[in-house]
This record gives C-alpha cells, sequence and structure tokens, in this order.
C-alpha cells in the first residue's frame, strides 16, 4: 500500500495537502515554508489536484482566505514560518471562533531582529492560545501523514489545526517515506462535512455582534470541542495506523519503562535526543525519552503518567523570556495536578537554529546528573558560559557584546 | 420623474442604525439591485453593529463577519469555495472608508491586482465612525474629528481611493451615494452583470460624524455631488472615465460645508476654504478632461 518516495519534508507536506484532497489553498511565500506552496501550485497548475490556488499579497490574507473557503465549505490548507504566523496572528483566533477546520502547516523559523531562517520553535509556540490543534513532526513522513491525522479530527471537532516541522532540518531534508495510496486516504478521512456553508438559501448571520449574555457559551462549546479533540486525536492515530500503516498518538514514549533520567522533547531534534539516551544507555545509565507530538491539546494524562517521579530534562528550542523554555512550563503545570513530586529541569537551547548535536544532548545528561535542585531554566550553548541560569546580577551593558564571546 | 429601482427588499425594517444613516440607506440600496443569490461579508466597521447582534440579523443575504483589514479577502477566499463547488454565488464585500482607504487597503488591492470576482463596496462616511469619529485617510481637508480637534483639524485632502482602484486597471468602478438612487442603482446593476472585481464608493452621510440633524442627510449627499465634492462618475477598465451626473443647480461648496458642524474648522480659515476650493475645481476639471476624453462628443449639461 502506498509507494516509497524520497521527499523533503515541505515537499511531503505538499503531498499530506494532496493526498487530503484540499480544495482552496491560500498562502505567501517565506523560506523556509516556500516550496511547499511552490509544489502545491504546480499540482494545482497541472491538474493534478483539484483544487482552487490563491496567490495572496501576505500572510494575513492567506489565513484570512482560508477561512472564507472554509466557511463556505471546503476544505482548506494554507503554510507559512516564523513572521508569517506572526502575521496571521489575529486571523488564527479568526478560524477558531468561524469554527472553520483549516489546516496549517508552519515550518518553524527564528523571529527577527535580526533575520534568521533557522529553526526554533517559538514561531509556533507563540500560538499557544489561540485555539487551534498543535502537533510537532518529527520526521519527513510525518510531515505529510500529521496534514492528513488533522483533517480527520479537525473536521470532527470543527477546530483548526497546525503542525510543525523544523526549518531545513526537516523542511529541506530529504527522506524515504511511504506516499499513501489516494483511495486509502480517502477511505480514512472522508469529505468534509461543513458546519455551514455561507447558502443564500439559509441567510444567517456568522460572527457578528454578540453580546455578555452569549460570548462565553459560543468560546464554551470551542473550549469543549478541544477536549474533546483529544480523545480522537488518540482515536484517529490508531486507525491511521490500522488504515496506512503508521500509527500516531499525543506522546511518543522511548525507552521509559525503568527510565530514572527522561528527555522531553518536540520536532526533528528529537531523533538526535533518542540516539543520545541509546548511547547513554550503552554507558549504564537508565536515560528515556518523552516525545510530546501534541502540544494542544496538551496530553496531560499521558506526561503525568510517564514523568512522574523521575528526573525529567525539558529540551526547549523556543523560550518564554522572563519564564522558562515553553515545555518545561507546560511539563511542570501538568505534573502540579495531583502527580507525585518530580524533578522538572529546564534547558533551553537551539535557539536560531544553533545545532543541537547528539554530544549536545549529552552534555546536558552530564549536567543533569550533577544537580540535586530542579532548575527554571538553564541555558545551553552560549557561546564562553556553561551550562546554567541567566546571570540576574549582571549590569546592563550598552552596545557591548557578551565579553566571553570571542570575535 | 419614474425611479428604477426594484421594488424587493433585502433588509429586514429593523436594524441598529442610528436615524438618517446613509450606509444603511445604501446598503438597502445596493442589495435591492443583487440578487438572492449574494453572499455579503462585513468587516469591522458601523455595519458589524447595524446588522444587529446575535441571534438577530438585519440582511436577508448570508452575512460572514470579518476582521477589519480583510473584506477583500475574505470575498476572495468565500468566492473561491463557490467556484470551486460549481456555484456562481456573488461575494460582495462591504466596508467602511476605513476599512477600504486605510486598514484594509492592501488586501483590496491584492484582490483588485488579481481581478478577483467579486463586487466590493466602500460605504464612504469620511471617518471611523464606529470608534466614535475619528479621523481616517478619506476624511476631507479642515474638518474636525476627535482625533483632529479644532485646534488641529484635518490638513490633508480626502484620498483619491477611485483612482488607486482605477490604477488597477478593474473592469468597473464607480462612486455613488444613495441620494441620487437610480444613478447608484444603475451603477450596482452594470457591476453585478460583469465579471472581475467591480469597485462602489458611496458617500454616505453620517449625522452624528458629520454633526447636522438627521434630517439632513439626503440633503448633504446631494450637495456634496452638485458641488462637485463628490462627482458621480464610472471607471471602466481602470481607463475610461463617464461622469454620470452633471450638475443640474449648482451648489456652492461653502453651502455644503455650512450644513455640516464638522467642517467648522474650515469655515473659520479663509485661506485654507479658498484651498479647498481650489482643489474642488482642479479635481472636477481633470474629472472633465477625463470624460471628454473618453466621450469626444461634448456631453449634455
Ligand atoms: C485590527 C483592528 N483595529 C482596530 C479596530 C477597531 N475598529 C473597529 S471599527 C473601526 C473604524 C471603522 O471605520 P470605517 O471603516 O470607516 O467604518 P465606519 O465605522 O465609519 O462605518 C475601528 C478603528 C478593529 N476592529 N480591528
Ligand atoms: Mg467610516
Amino acid at each position: 500500500m502506498g509507494e516509497r518516495h524520497l521527499l523533503t519534508g515541505n515537499h511531503a507536506a505538499s503531498y499530506g495537502a494532496k493526498l487530503s484532497r484540499a480544495e482552496v489553498i491560500s498562502a505567501y511565500p517565506i523560506t523556509p515554508q516556500t516550496t511547499i506552496v511552490e509544489l502545491l501550485s504546480e499540482m494545482v497548475a497541472s491538474g493534478e489536484l483539484d483544487a482552487r490556488y490563491i496567490t495572496v499579497e501576505s500572510e494575513h490574507s492567506a489565513m484570512a482566505a482560508v477561512i472564507g473557503a472554509s466557511a463556505a465549505g471546503c476544505r482548506t490548507y494554507t503554510a507559512t514560518s516564523g513572521q508569517g504566523l506572526a502575521l496571521m496572528h489575529e486571523m488564527l483566533h479568526w478560524a477558531v471562533g468561524a469554527r472553520t477546520p483549516v489546516v496549517l502547516t508552519n515550518v518553524t523559523r527564528a523571529m527577527a531582529p535580526g533575520w534568521s531562517i533557522w529553526s526554533e520553535q517559538t514561531d509556533f509556540l507563540s500560538q499557544r492560545d489561540v485555539g487551534w490543534m498543535m502537533l510537532f513532526a518529527e520526521t519527513v513522513q510525518e510531515a505529510q501523514d500529521f496534514v492528513v491525522w488533522m483533517y480527520r479530527v479537525a473536521e470532527q471537532v470543527f477546530l483548526p489545526g497546525m503542525v510543525a516541522m523544523d526549518a531545513f532540518i526537516l523542511s529541506h531534508t530529504s527522506e524515504p517515506l511511504i506516499v499513501h495510496d489516494q483511495a486509502a486516504v480517502d477511505a480514512y478521512l472522508p469529505p468534509f462535512d461543513p458546519l455551514y456553508t455561507l447558502d443564500p438559501a439559509e441567510p444567517r448571520a456568522y460572527g457578528g455582534l454578540v453580546n455578555r449574555d452569549h460570548y462565553f457559551e459560543i468560546r464554551y462549546k470551542a473550549f469543549e470541542a478541544m477536549e474533546r479533540a483529544g480523545r480522537l486525536l488518540v482515536e484517529a492515530g490508531e486507525e491511521f495506523g490500522e488504515a496506512l500503516g503508521h500509527r500516531y498518538g499525543p506522546v511518543d514514549p522511548f525507552m521509559m519503562d525503568d527510565a530514572e533520567i527522561v528527555f522531553v522533547s518536540a520536532g526533528a531534534m528529537t531523533s538526535n535526543v533518542r540516539y543520545a539516551v541509546t548511547l547513554l544507555r550503552e554507558r549504564g545509565i537508565k536515560a528515556g525519552l518523552l516525545r510530546l507530538v501534541a502540544f494542544r491539546p496538551f496530553p496531560f494524562e499521558e506526561v503525568r503518567r510517564l514523568l512522574e517521579g523521575r528526573k525529567v530534562a525539558v529540551l526547549d528550542r523556543n523560550m518564554s523570556s522572563g519564564h522558562s523554555g515553553i515545555f518545561a512550563e507546560e511539563i511542570r503545570s501538568a505534573l502540579s495536578m495531583g502527580a507525585a513530586p518530580t524533578e522538572v529541569y529546564g534547558y533551553v537551547l537551539g535557539i536560531g537554529g544553533r545545532d543541537i548535536r547528539v554530544e549536545t544532548v549529552l552534555d546536558v545528561a552530564d549536567d543533569l546528573m550533577s544537580r540535586d535542585e530542579p532548575a527554571r531554566t538553564l541555558y545551553v550553548g552560549v557561546k564562553g558560559l556553561p551550562i546554567g541560569p541567566a546571570r540576574a546580577d549582571r549590569e546592563i551593558a550598552r552596545l557591548a557584546p557578551l565579553e566571553e564571546v570571542s570575535p | 420623474m419614474r425611479f428604477g429601482i426594484p421594488l424587493e427588499e433585502r433588509i429586514e425594517p429593523g436594524n441598529l442604525g442610528c436615524q438618517g444613516c446613509g450606509g444603511a440607506l445604501s446598503m438597502r440600496m445596493v442589495l435591492k439591485g443583487l440578487s438572492d443569490d449574494t453572499v455579503a461579508v462585513i468587516p469591522a466597521c458601523c455595519w458589524s453593529i447595524i446588522d444587529g447582534p446575535w441571534p438577530v440579523h438585519a440582511l436577508q443575504v448570508p452575512v460572514f463577519h470579518t476582521a477589519f483589514e480583510t473584506a477583500a479577502i475574505m470575498a476572495t477566499g468565500i468566492k473561491a469555495a463557490k467556484l470551486q463547488q460549481g456555484k456562481d454565488t456573488t461575494v460582495m464585500a462591504w466596508a467602511g472608508d476605513g476599512g477600504t482607504f486605510d486598514i484594509g487597503l492592501q488586501a483590496l488591492s491584492g484582490a483588485a491586482e488579481r481581478n478577483e470576482d467579486i463586487i466590493y463596496v466602500c460605504y464612504d462616511n469620511e471617518a471611523y465612525m464606529n470608534t466614535g469619529i475619528q479621523r481616517s485617510s478619506s476624511t476631507p481637508i479642515g474638518t474636525w474629528t476627535t482625533t483632529t480637534p479644532d485646534e488641529r483639524p484635518e490638513t490633508r485632502p480626502k484620498k483619491n481611493i477611485m483612482e488607486i482602484m482605477a490604477a488597477h486597471r478593474i473592469p468597473y468602478a464607480a462612486t455613488a451615494t444613495p441620494a441620487y438612487p437610480d444613478d447608484l442603482l444603475a451603477k450596482v446593476e452594470i457591476a453585478r452583470d460583469l465579471r472581475g472585481t467591480r469597485f462602489l464608493h458611496i458617500l454616505s452621510a453620517c449625522p452624528p460624524g458629520w454633526k447636522m440633524g438627521s434630517g439632513d442627510a439626503i440633503a448633504a449627499m446631494r450637495a456634496a455631488v452638485d458641488s462637485r465634492v463628490f462627482p458621480l462618475y464610472e471607471v471602466r477598465d481602470g481607463l475610461d472615465v463617464t461622469i454620470t451626473r452633471w450638475p443640474e443647480h449648482e451648489v456652492d461648496p461653502e453651502a455644503y460645508f455650512a450644513m455640516q458642524g464638522r467642517f467648522r474648522p474650515l469655515l473659520d480659515d479663509p485661506e485654507e476654504l479658498a484651498r479647498v476650493r481650489r482643489l474642488i475645481d482642479r479635481q472636477w476639471e481633470t474629472l472633465v478632461a477625463r470624460h471628454r476624453e473618453h466621450h469626444p462628443e461634448p456631453a449634455a449639461g
């Protein structure tokens, strides 16, 4: 079933949209997302994909266009990255309120200034509270499959969903994958059955003025739908395995049974973390890995069950300045509700696309084993500085580089 | 005189418009000229309120409310879906001057440049009225608004949105006002039957914002046309200009300004007023020259 291909993460995402039979696509170019939409526009132009492609003048408009098309009853897709996702922000909220199950692929990219096209998760995680489902792909296969999986759930709960993949490490790296058989995907993903279609025979108004006596209930329904989405993601992920040969779930544990120290990570860097865990095991260290696949809805149960009582290093390629790495915050909050005491160490690394190598993870392991007090935020790999917390007592120097950094 | 205004209404009698709201009247007139197979897109503006709070609404066509700057693109997305579904529904974006001249200009320009198959209507009350009368780039020189107070009134001319839209070489762009409903309806019907981006710029009085009595709305909109402050014309394919109403009995621009409290700073400043008069004359002459270019016979009037 399906065919083996060698594709980049970006082209895999395009195939995800194609296999899902997206009907209206609108997007705006931004490195490193661009090749996703280039391939899709070729597919539409050649007739390989029966869809309309709207070449808008901005990401804000791309998101508005797909919301409009979804509200009128079509399956819609878009893709963006970094600045583009930030520009979409207002309309990301709109997609939730309008209950339009748009699916978006975001190639995670560091935010300017300074201009950086390299991998970092902060762009994606900054959209945490808009009310979209959020998944992190680790492989090219997942970059494709998560689009299909996401539609399957999104269209049952009428909520939009975004899939993250790392800039370059995944977006521009070719890996073998199975491009599924169209008939098998069709059997897994039925046609979109919209909530409403803006049919002039039923002249209703959508999204207008709503007073304080109704707004809460309208939002509550969306909150409830997101809770429901948690169950459906699990079910649809298992069915994906039955129908298409790859089983997915909101978390992906590795060597967790007897693990004493556990890494938590998400996205493509997880592959190096997984390898580091096997090396640590060879050294006799009981290491494990919990990969977060779903970020919204957050897999509270799984996180609590798998992490409680262990020594946890959360690896954040992102930062909520003034607080912690964002996964670290979320993991601590999941563990605050009835879990046995668990030591959570927040490590922030790989900012702006700085490499996260297997050795980097091994350095974190050494640091973790040397500590016995949970730490909020430990920065890994800042030039000239050892792994450690930010220096709050540091004088603010005008326009001076970190003096430890060699020019 | 017999008006060619259809009897059908596509708006319920009750809505939240203020008394004398030109925008509410514009909507009523425009919908008369469209078909039942129409969807309206409304960004943030007075009309987000006028249509009514959930669960009621006044329009008898579906309304999709959208963000302030997205009228044109939201209409585009809806139209794309309708076409993909094999339907030829008319999708009308309906925005204020703020949503058109200012924050929505980028998306509008994008849609117009691609010649998206939508009707875009700007009901122009020459300020941000929803938020309480702040200037927009449509606010004329010498106007008082809450952000251009008497001590520092508007100093720049109203942006010429028609020239901007014509520069996109769209099939149809026209000015209108509900105070001349026959002219307005004729333009709506032309727009309805064309394809591509069609732009209607409708001057729509706002009695509270223009600081005048609600009973003066129609007279003010007529005076705007007859004083040549707001000429009625259309532009086909971005180049072919036709003046559709030649003022029969000319009104002095000053008389138009004097009807409205918002122009008090202008009326108090003779130099500025002289500048505005020259501007009105020059704009009219330019328009007439362009009309003559397209209609070599001297037009009546
Ligand atoms: C992004 C954004 N900025 C600001 C607003 C607040 N806002 C709502 S309506 C409006 C003014 C609308 O002016 P206009 O388009 O001229 O329509 P009018 O209210 O005059 O009919 C503003 C500033 C908003 N809704 N969204
Ligand atoms: Mg206005």
